[in-house]
């Protein structure tokens, strides 16, 4: 057992409210430079839709991730042959137009234009040309679905959704869809890692983070194409690849990154996690099937006295481990089992977790008659005269599951890699703690139908009761909970600090060590 | 031996070798951020596969050619000794070369045509392209007109670039060799000088160490293993982080 701590996420899908705020937060604080323009170290997607780069989940076009040949895995699009074969020239780069060409607008046209008949515009012109362009794409270009179902029909998800259940999804009445918001996932197994030929990307071993060292990075840019989330961004201006940061630091510091603190609909949960690093390398080679169930098997129980012994051998700070119990990662992923790992078929076990959205699929849409409600409005009221109803009533146990309007198909292509029965295990789950809820709350459901939905889906009231607590009316505290980075012992392993005492206070600017 | 001869044949190796090393010890040293090739693939991906892979697979076999009769000359000479083999290994040098030529053409075209291109273009790029060009041009010509090239760059240049780097410039039979060799001797220093300040510095940073690492790439701010054990001494010296 080589413990190690990893800072890790959940993201709550079913709370996502697609505002963007995160995606802002980290532009303003990270992104907003020349040649990072188009980056979007965090991105919100509608799903279904193409996302971006456009249709990143196909690794038939981009070559992303790991893939298991003869039992071992290599990377798909890059690695020691590959990686130095293509060197001169990588066949499998995702070029500007798979993003969007950055723009802004001649706003000082609408004031310095000259008088004339017509209205003064603001024309878009290029960020890296600075020429005029037509703009043809943007950043969040089929943001709740763009106003056609095109995007959603060329969803990669869609591959093995029959053209029947497709229409079924298109209906006008009962489309549905959710947000994905998405960063780096600060991998176990990452493949930008492996597959920099400069070694200038590395797993923090302290908190897990990944990063890009920009003095290393040699503008091969084969992190860009390894990485199956796309979250590896070139930089054309400065020649160097850049990824999200995990805001580290603010991590250092014990604080939240810019997107989970400023998270709207405070879907976002960051705690540690431990795990045994010695199983990475199995646990990424498993079997397609057992690759969710290995990837969860190498978190460690932080309450274990055995692993906390080997943690702290391994130099895991007590305020690490102590924030490890009080993990609400640990919580969702491990001991209610309700979040997964997004597309776990990439085989770079990530370490952001994603509670599967229910509202899409609880909700259904009947056709109803209304004439008797409608006679009751006041006649001044506006009246719509379609008669559907967006129900969400629990009347029946798992009938709603059973008539969604969301292939079940289509969230196991994206969050357990085509398992349906894992997303239904997690789907029950969530439905439980609701008709439990209800029960207590509302009343109108009987006590027998409550406790039987808990013990069909694996619960007891109390785990309910927590799992609703941390999902509706978690504190900031509760939702992040962070131990500061020792950077001080971790400077005392390198430098003597004595030495170093004095030299910017009174009286000397420069290093005191003489040598000549 | 003229002005020109001993500039070009002594002056100009020396100057270029003494800016090359110092060139890429500062650059390497104060300016490690910029050493790479600015990759534009990004911005134009389709082109640059016409350009950049005749380019270089060219250059990449030309100049293991002309580094292999440099380090071991006998044994170009011994292979060159039977005609079928010497012109085995001239025709695929020729034809390498002519690769590297297509591929810098289309190089330059696809520079100066694609507009996205122009925010990360500069005047290096341009001295580059031309020198490459002359060299190359010059090189083909070379080849095509003083046959075997491969047999008397063995007997000729190897003896004179050894008495360079032996620092007794000797270049008795290299001023009699025709202009156009002389040209070619002399393009070849101009870019050798010119490598620390400009994008070929990425030639000098082969990633080839990526062949024996392993995959995977964890780094420690403390040594995991002492920074909790009381056992570990307090000590003057700067610890190693392993
Ligand atoms: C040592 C092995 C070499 C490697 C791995 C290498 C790799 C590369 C890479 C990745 C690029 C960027 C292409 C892009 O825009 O994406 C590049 C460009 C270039 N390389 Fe090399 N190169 C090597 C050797 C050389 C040599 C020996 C020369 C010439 C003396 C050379 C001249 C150039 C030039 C002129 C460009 C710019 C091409 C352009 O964008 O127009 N390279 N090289
Ligand atoms: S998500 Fe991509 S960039 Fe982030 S660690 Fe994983 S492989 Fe690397
Ligand atoms: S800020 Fe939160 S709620 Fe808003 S889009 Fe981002 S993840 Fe969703």
């Amino acid at each position: 057992m080589d413990v190690r701590s990893q800072i890790a996420m959940v993201f709550h899908l079913d709370k996502c409210i697609g505002c963007h705020t995160c995606s802002i937060a980290c532009k303003n604080i990270w992104t907003d430079r020349k040649g990072a323009e188009y980056m979007w170290w965090n991105n919100v997607e509608t799903k279904p839709g193409t996302g971006y780069p456009t249709k990143w989940e196909d690794q038939d076009i981009y070559k992303g991730g790991w893939e298991k040949k003869n039992g071992s895995i290599h990377l798909k699009g890059a690695g020691k042959r590959r990686g130095l074969v293509n060197i001169f020239y990588n066949p499998n780069l995702p070029v500007i137009d798979d993003y969007y060409e950055p723009f802004t607008y001649k706003y000082l046209d609408l004031i310095e234009s000259p008088e004339g008949d017509d209205q003064p515009t603001a024309r878009p012109v290029s960020l890296i040309t600075g020429k005029p362009i037509d703009i043809k794409m943007g950043p969040n270009w089929d943001d709740d679905l763009g106003g056609t179902p095109d995007y959603a029909r060329h969803d990669p998800n869609m591959k093995n959704i029959s053209p029947e259940e497709q229409e079924v999804m298109f209906q006008l009445e009962k489309m549905a869809f959710f947000y994905l918001p998405r960063i780096c996932n600060h991998c176990l197994n990452p493949a930008c890692v492996a597959s920099c030929p400069s070694g200038a990307i590395y797993k923090r071993g302290e908190d897990g983070v990944v990063l890009i060292n920009q003095e290393v990075c040699r503008a091969w840019r084969m992190c860009v194409t390894a990485c199956p989330y796309k979250k590896s961004y070139y930089n054309w201006y400065t020649g160097k690849s850049e990824k999200c940061i995990l805001c580290y630091p603010r991590i250092e510091a014990g604080l939240a990154p810019a997107c989970m603190h400023s998270c709207v609909g405070r879907i976002r949960y960051l705690g540690v996690l431990l795990y045994d690093s010695s199983k990475i390398e199995e646990a990424a080679s498993s079997d397609e099937k057992d690759l969710i169930k290995n990837q969860l098997n190498i978190i460690l129980d932080p309450f274990d006295e055995k692993v906390i012994e080997a943690a702290k051998k391994n130099g895991v700070a007590d305020s690490t481990i102590h924030a490890a119990q009080f993990s609400p990662v640990y919580k969702f992923v491990k001991q209610w089992g309700l979040a997964l790992p997004l597309h776990p078929e990439f085989r770079t076990l990530p370490m952001l977790f994603y509670v599967p959205p229910l509202l899409p699929v609880m909700a259904t849409v009947k056709k109803v008659d209304h004439k008797e409600q409608l006679e009751k409005v006041s006649p001044v009221a506006k009246k719509w005269n379609d008669n559907w109803l967006y129900d969400t009533s629990t009347k029946e146990l798992w009938g709603t599951l059973d008539q969604i309007r969301f292939p079940l198909k289509y969230i196991a292509n994206l969050l357990s890699a085509g398992d349906e029965d894992v997303i239904k295990d997690k789907w029950k789950k969530l439905m439980a703690v609701r008709i439990h809820r209800r029960r207590v709350t509302v009343g109108d459901v009987s006590h027998e139908k409550a406790e039987k939905v808990l013990k069909e889906a694996g619960l007891t009231a109390e785990t309910a009761d927590a799992i609703y607590a941390l999902t509706s009316l978690p504190k900031f505290e509760e939702r992040f909970v962070i131990p500061a980075a020792h950077r001080e012992q971790a400077i005392e392993m390198m430098d003597f600090t004595g030495d170093t005492k004095g030299e910017t206070g009174f009286g000397i600017k420069s290093k005191v060590k003489r040598g000549l | 031996m003229d002005y020109l001869d001993s500039f070009i044949l002594i002056g100009l190796p020396y100057t270029a070798l003494a800016l090359f090393v110092i060139g890429t010890i500062y650059r390497y040293t104060n300016r490690k951020f910029q050493f790479s090739s600015l990759s534009s693939e990004f911005l134009e991906g389709r082109k640059l596969f016409y350009g950049s892979v005749p380019f270089h697979w060219g250059i990449l076999f030309v100049f293991c050619g002309h580094l292999t009769a440099f380090l071991i000359p006998s044994t170009v000479l011994t292979w060159n000794s039977q005609p079928a083999r010497l012109m085995t290994l001239e025709i695929s040098a020729f034809i390498f070369a002519i690769s590297m030529l297509i591929g810098l053409i289309n190089l330059v075209i696809r520079r100066y045509t694609t507009s996205r291109l122009s925010p990360v273009t500069n005047k290096m790029d341009l001295v580059i392209y031309v020198l490459l060009i002359l060299q190359t041009v010059a090189g083909l010509w070379i080849a095509y007109n003083f046959r075997w090239g491969s047999s008397w760059f063995s007997t000729l240049l190897t003896p004179y670039l050894y008495s360079i780097f032996k620092l007794q410039p000797d270049t008795a039979a290299v001023v009699l060799l025709p202009w156009s060799v002389k040209l070619h001797i002399a393009t070849a220093f101009i870019i050798i000088a010119i490598i620390p300040f400009s994008r070929l510095v990425h030639l000098l940073v082969l990633p080839l160490n990526y062949l024996w690492r392993p995959y995977q790439q964890v780094m420690w701010y403390w040594d995991k293993n002492k920074v909790r054990s009381s056992k570990t001494p307090w000590s003057l010296q700067r610890p190693k982080n392993t």
